[in-house]
This record gives structure tokens, C-alpha cells and sequence, in this order.
């Protein structure tokens, strides 16, 4: 049983990652059709800026949860303004051209900023200090989950309340899910497209430079190339949910990290990837907009 | 006019031609093979900078059995196809010795000429076990420990000085990972005693390994071995440590790098990684380098030392037995002790140089540091 609870919370935790990436996927797929592969990237910028905020943090010797917060406050903000350069940079003069385009400029993107930050920080590993702190509560439970496993889960949880909350209640919520449903429709009715978009990207750039920090500081090391194979996986959450829905987002990123868990445990590691993979395949089969997806008929 | 100028550049080059054809037939023929241009070149080059040091040594001292020594070079790209061909023209030239060739594969092709011609050929740098291993080619030698030395090493090092006895090995399912790991699990079973519990690949830049790891847990494993490189192996040992695991963690040189020392912190402490013998304190190694830094003004590449050595013993060898005969190289090899860079080395009787090889490294205060066996 013991064994069992282990590979579920390892699952979750993996998962929670996968979902707080793959919010930013959907989010953006939503509302203007486009996968932002530039989006891993973000996730790894938001850790390097993290582990410089955690860097100049303990010089000044303040303690380690005031670091934490400060350095998640101040790589979300600063991932955001990324995010929100890269979409008008990338994606915005290119808003009318064909898919394929703005598709081209986000894979050219994400290159860029891969090697922007291999010149401007360093190709190798470095440590990232773990900044969520040992809770003595946990320490019965530590072989089976570490604090730093049940900080992610919460504050994971707490900032999907939070999303739902402000897309369901706010003024610019509304505003969001009209543009996602008919962008032409909603900007005749006086939505301000340009800026629901801005706040798209504002937002899934915060939550991806959150999931950063959180498994950086989880995993203790980084390096310019984390944010590539977290986007893949998180990019698959997203379709294996129904991309362009944010539940269908939260519970595809879940589902792929206990699949790979349990894949690992009662199977074997070597297949890990392999059973993701075929269950997204067989996901998608036998429906194909995802899980919570909604397939949209093509109106002529 | 023109025509003049054709007939004197052919006379001036059939001259010179027959010159150098005068002095070859003098000389004795030392071959250097392997990838001197393509992509691999930077494997093969330091051993023609390597041979011709040594070379230039002898030929000052007057030569070797009354001769100057020649250096004549093949260049395979470390393709087989190449290497084969590489041989033949050593063949026909005369080459006493060869040193090379650089890549395993090439040497592999290249072998059955030499083995045919009797010449013995010794490599730096083919790393590949049934070179020496499978017994086919008793004329050919190597400087450099094979790939399963590692693997060895850190299987008796289990097995006799940690005696523990079930063992977990986890790899990055490369190349260079799974093979370490294949040739540790096939000399735990060999040496017998302890028992492989868990054989499985992890995937390279995964988000977290918590769940490998508490397979590990699950399996009752007393010690981890991993093979791959160090960004995997600190996060599994973090992981480990994290999930309060205390068993050893054994890797390999990948991962014996301070780079992983920085990288996982504490938690590296207690660490052991097999790598190659430390010899840079050797006196000959400094002179070596500095030799190479005069002659040509950087610091030795890749595999230079072991070309170094390899071309010292097949000289020396040459030197002692008094001929060039095939026979009479061969036994001095396997039987005189030579002092070089890589240490005081001399032949086994598949052809691995002993003394060059791999040692046990811990981690103790942050620093990897090589234990004596």
C-alpha cells in the first residue's frame, strides 16, 4: 500500500507541473488557435530568473520563505513580461496571416530564447537551491512524500481555484472566454481582442514561470534546455485533456503523470514514455478533441 | 618555353622522387593510422604529434638499430571501409609498427591485414572489448583501458570491498550508459555472490525520477549503480537522499565530473565514481606536455598520452629485441615494464597494457577523491 501511495503522490506531483505548463498551452490554443511552443520556454526563464532573485535573496540573508515568495513573485512577473513581449513581438504582426506562420515564429521563438539564455547564463547545470522549506510535520511521511512534493500540490491547487475564479467572475474573464468562443463576434460587441490576448499570454507566462520555481526547487538543478522537454510533456497534458479547455488541461496534466508513475513503478521505466504516449493515441481515438474537448462543427 | 618549364618540373620531380625513394629504403618505418581529417580528426591527430615527439627523440639519440626512423601517415576518417585500405598501402611500404588505428570500428576492419603481414599494431584509443578479448589478433595492442574495465572495476568494488549484495542498476539508456550498465550487471552475475534486483532505463531530462526511485525502494536493493552522465545522477541521488534512502550510489566516469559535486551539494557526499587513473602527478606526463607545448604550442589533445606510451613500448620494444622481426617485438612488449606518461606499463597476454585503467573516486567533502585498493 505503502508503495502504492509513493508512485500516487510522485504521479501527483508530476502532474501538478504538467498542468500549471499546459494551462498555458490551452490558454493560448483557446483564444487564438496557436500552439506557443515558445511556452517551455518561459517555464525555463522563470527558473533561471528565480534562482538569480534566490541568489541576491540569501546575500541579503532573509530568510528562506520570504526568498521563495519573493523569488515566485518576481520570476512570475518577470516571465509575464516575456510572455507578453514574445506574443507582440512574435505572434501579433502576424495575427491574419496563415496558421502555418505564426506556428514557424513560435518554434523560432522558443529557439531564440533557448540560446539567448546558453549565451547569457551558462550550457551547463547549475545547482538551484531548494527553497521550500523541510516542514517537521512531514517527517513521518517523508519517505512517502516531502514537503516540497506537498507545496507543489497546494499551491498548484490553489492557483487553479484562483484561474477558474477570475475566468468565471471577472470583467476580462468574460472578456476572454467570448474572444475564444468567435474573435470576430466579440470585438464587434466592443471587447478589446488585442488586450484579451496580452492578458492571455500574461497569465500562462505566470503560471509557467510558478511551475518553474516549484520544480526547480524540487529537483535542485537547471539548465537552459529543462524548458524543452517539460513543454513536450505538458503539451501533450494539454491535448490529452482537450486542448483549449482549462479543467481539460488540469486533468490531462494528472492523468499523464500518474500514467508515467505508475507506468514506471508497476511496469518498468524504460516504457515510461511509451505508455504516455499510448495513451494519448488511444485518448484520442476514441475521442478525439481530448478529454473534456469540445469538437466545434465547422460552420460553411 | 612552356614546354621546357613541363620537361624541367618532371625531371626536378622524378629527381626528388628518386631521392626520397633512396632514403626510405635507409630508414625504419614507423606507422601512425587512423582519422587525421573528417570529423574525427581531433581523435587522431594528437598520436601523429604524439609519434613524432617520441620519434624525434630517437632519431636525435642516432636512431634505432642503426637507422633514422620515419613517420608514415594514414589517414582513415575512422572509416572502416578507409581503414582497410590505410592498412594495405602500410603494408606495402614497409611499416615496422603501427600505431592506431584511433576509432574501434576501423581498427576492427583494418586488423586482418596487419594480423597477415605480421605487424604489430597498437592503438590508443579502440576501446571496444573483443579487440583483445576474443583473441583473434595476437598482434595487436592498446594503451587504453576497453570499455568494460569500468564496469569491472565497479562490479568487484561492490561485490569485494563494499560486500554488499543486491544491487540496483538504473542507465540513461545511451550508448555510453546502458553499456556501462550492461557490462556491470554481466560481471555481478559472473563473480557471483550478489544479485542484480533491478535493470531499467530512465529517460534523459525527465521532470523528476521520484518514481524509478521508489522502485529502487521497493526492490530492496543495498547499493544503486547508475550509468549516464551527471544531470541524471544528481537527481536521482537527490531524490534518494530526499526520500531518505541512505544505500551507496556507484556510477561511472560520466558522472565523475565536479560538475556533480556543484550541482547536487550535500548530497553528493559519499558518492563513488570509477575514472581513469589519476596520472597527471606522474614526472613523464608534465614532460610529455611540456614537449608538446614546445613543439607546437597548445596543450596536447585528446588521447595523446596514450599514443605517447603506445609508442614508446612498440620502440623500446623494437630497441630490446634487437630486430624487427614480428616474434621477437612481440615478446619484449609482453615481457619489459616501460616507463611512461600513463606509468609504468607493459602487456598482458590478450594485448591491454596493464596498470592503465580505472580507478575507484568518493566523494568526501565535496572533493572526488581516488581510493586506494
Amino acid at each position: 500500500m505503502d508503495y502504492f501511495l509513493e508512485l500516487f503522490f510522485g504521479g501527483l506531483t508530476r502532474g501538478s507541473i504538467y498542468a500549471l505548463i499546459a494551462l498555458g498551452y490551452t490558454m493560448v490554443y483557446g483564444i487564438i488557435e496557436l500552439i506557443n511552443f515558445a511556452h517551455g520556454e518561459i517555464y525555463m526563464i522563470g527558473a533561471f530568473t528565480a534562482l538569480i532573485v534566490a541568489g541576491v535573496c540569501s546575500l541579503l540573508g532573509l530568510n528562506l520563505i520570504s526568498i521563495l515568495i519573493l523569488a515566485i513573485i518576481i520570476s512570475m512577473f518577470y516571465s509575464a513580461a516575456y510572455g507578453y513581449t514574445v506574443e507582440k513581438i512574435a505572434y501579433k504582426p502576424l495575427r491574419n496571416a496563415p496558421r502555418l506562420s505564426p506556428l514557424i515564429s513560435a518554434i523560432g521563438m522558443s529557439i531564440f530564447l533557448q540560446n539567448y539564455v546558453l549565451l547569457a547564463q551558462t550550457s551547463d547545470f547549475v545547482p538551484f537551491p531548494s527553497l521550500i522549506p523541510e516542514f517537521e510535520f512531514m517527517e513521518p511521511v517523508a519517505h512517502i512524500m516531502g514537503s516540497s512534493e506537498l507545496v507543489i500540490i497546494v499551491v498548484t491547487a490553489i492557483a487553479m481555484v484562483i484561474l477558474s475564479l477570475f475566468i468565471k467572475f471577472t470583467k476580462i474573464g468574460k472578456a476572454m472566454r467570448a474572444t475564444a468562443q468567435d474573435r470576430k463576434m466579440a470585438l464587434l460587441c466592443g471587447v478589446n481582442v488585442d488586450r484579451v490576448i496580452s492578458v492571455t499570454f500574461i497569465i500562462g507566462s505566470a503560471l509557467a514561470a510558478l511551475g518553474g520555481v516549484l520544480i526547480a526547487s524540487h529537483i535542485g538543478q537547471i539548465n537552459f534546455y529543462i524548458g524543452f522537454i517539460a513543454g513536450i510533456k505538458a503539451f501533450t497534458a494539454a491535448v490529452l485533456g482537450g486542448i483549449g479547455s482549462i479543467p481539460g488541461a488540469v486533468l490531462g496534466g494528472l492523468v499523464l503523470g500518474w500514467t508515467e508513475s505508475f507506468a514506471t513503478g508497476y511496469v518498468s521505466s524504460d516504457y515510461e514514455d511509451v505508455f504516455a504516449f499510448c495513451l494519448l493515441v488511444i485518448i484520442l481515438i476514441f475521442r478525439p478533441a481530448g478529454i473534456l474537448g469540445r469538437t466545434n462543427t465547422q460552420k460553411v | 618555353m612552356g614546354k621546357l618549364w613541363k620537361v624541367l618540373s618532371l625531371v626536378c620531380v622524378s629527381v626528388f622522387l628518386s631521392v626520397s625513394m633512396l632514403w626510405a629504403a635507409e630508414t625504419l618505418k614507423f606507422g601512425v593510422a587512423g582519422a587525421h581529417s573528417g570529423d574525427l580528426a581531433s581523435y587522431g591527430l594528437p598520436s601523429v604529434n604524439a609519434a613524432e615527439l617520441v620519434v624525434q627523440k630517437y632519431n636525435a639519440k642516432g636512431g634505432l638499430l642503426g637507422k633514422q626512423i620515419e613517420v608514415i601517415k594514414g589517414d582513415d576518417q575512422c572509416k572502416p571501409e578507409l581503414a582497410t585500405n590505410v592498412a594495405t598501402k602500410m603494408v606495402s611500404d614497409g611499416a615496422v609498427v603501427v600505431l592506431g588505428h584511433i576509432c574501434s570500428g576501423a581498427t576492427k576492419a583494418a586488423l586482418p591485414i596487419y594480423k597477415e603481414a605480421k605487424i604489430v599494431v597498437m592503438s590508443p584509443s579502440a576501446t571496444n572489448p573483443p579487440l583483445t578479448q576474443s583473441g583473434d589478433y595476437p598482434n595487436f595492442f592498446r594503451t587504453i583501458a576497453s570499455d568494460d574495465a569500468q564496469g569491472k572495476l565497479a562490479a568487484e568494488f561492490i561485490i569485494e570491498n563494499l560486500k554488499l549484495k543486491k544491487v540496483a542498476i538504473i542507465h540513461d539508456k545511451g550508448d555510453y550508459g546502458k553499456g556501462y550498465a550492461t557490462y556491470v550487471k554481466q560481471f555481478i552475475e559472473e563473480m557471483g555472490g550478489a544479485k542484480v534486483v533491478l535493470f531499467e532505463g530512465v529517460t534523459p531530462g525527465a521532470v523528476d525520477y521520484s518514481a524509478v526511485v521508489q522502485k529502487v525502494k521497493q526492490s530492496g536493493a543495498e547499493v544503486v549503480v547508475f550509468g549516464g552522465y551527471h544531470p541524471e545522477a544528481s537527481k536521482i541521488v537527490t531524490t534518494m537522499r530526499k526520500k531518505r534512502m541512505k544505500i551507496p550510489f556507484v556510477s561511472d566516469d560520466g558522472v565523475k565530473d565536479d560538475t556533480f559535486i556543484k550541482v547536487a551539494g550535500k548530497y553528493a557526499e559519499g558518492v563513488y565514481a570509477t575514472g581513469p587513473k589519476d596520472v597527471s602527478a606522474n614526472p613523464l606526463y608534465k614532460q610529455a606536455e611540456e614537449e608538446h607545448r614546445k613543439a607546437y604550442g597548445t596543450a596536447p589533445g585528446v588521447f595523446f598520452f596514450n599514443a605517447y606510451a603506445a609508442a614508446q613500448c612498440m620502440l623500446n620494444a623494437i630497441e630490446k629485441a634487437g630486430s624487427t622481426k614480428y616474434e621477437d617485438i612481440v615478446k619484449v612488449l609482453r615481457t619489459e615494464y616501460v616507463e611512461t606518461p600513463l606509468g609504468k606499463i607493459r602487456f598482458d597476454e590478450k594485448g591491454d597494457a596493464e596498470g592503465v585503467g580505472f580507478s575507484v573516486y568518493q566523494v568526501q567533502n565535496g572533493k572526488f577523491v581516488e581510493l586506494s585498493k
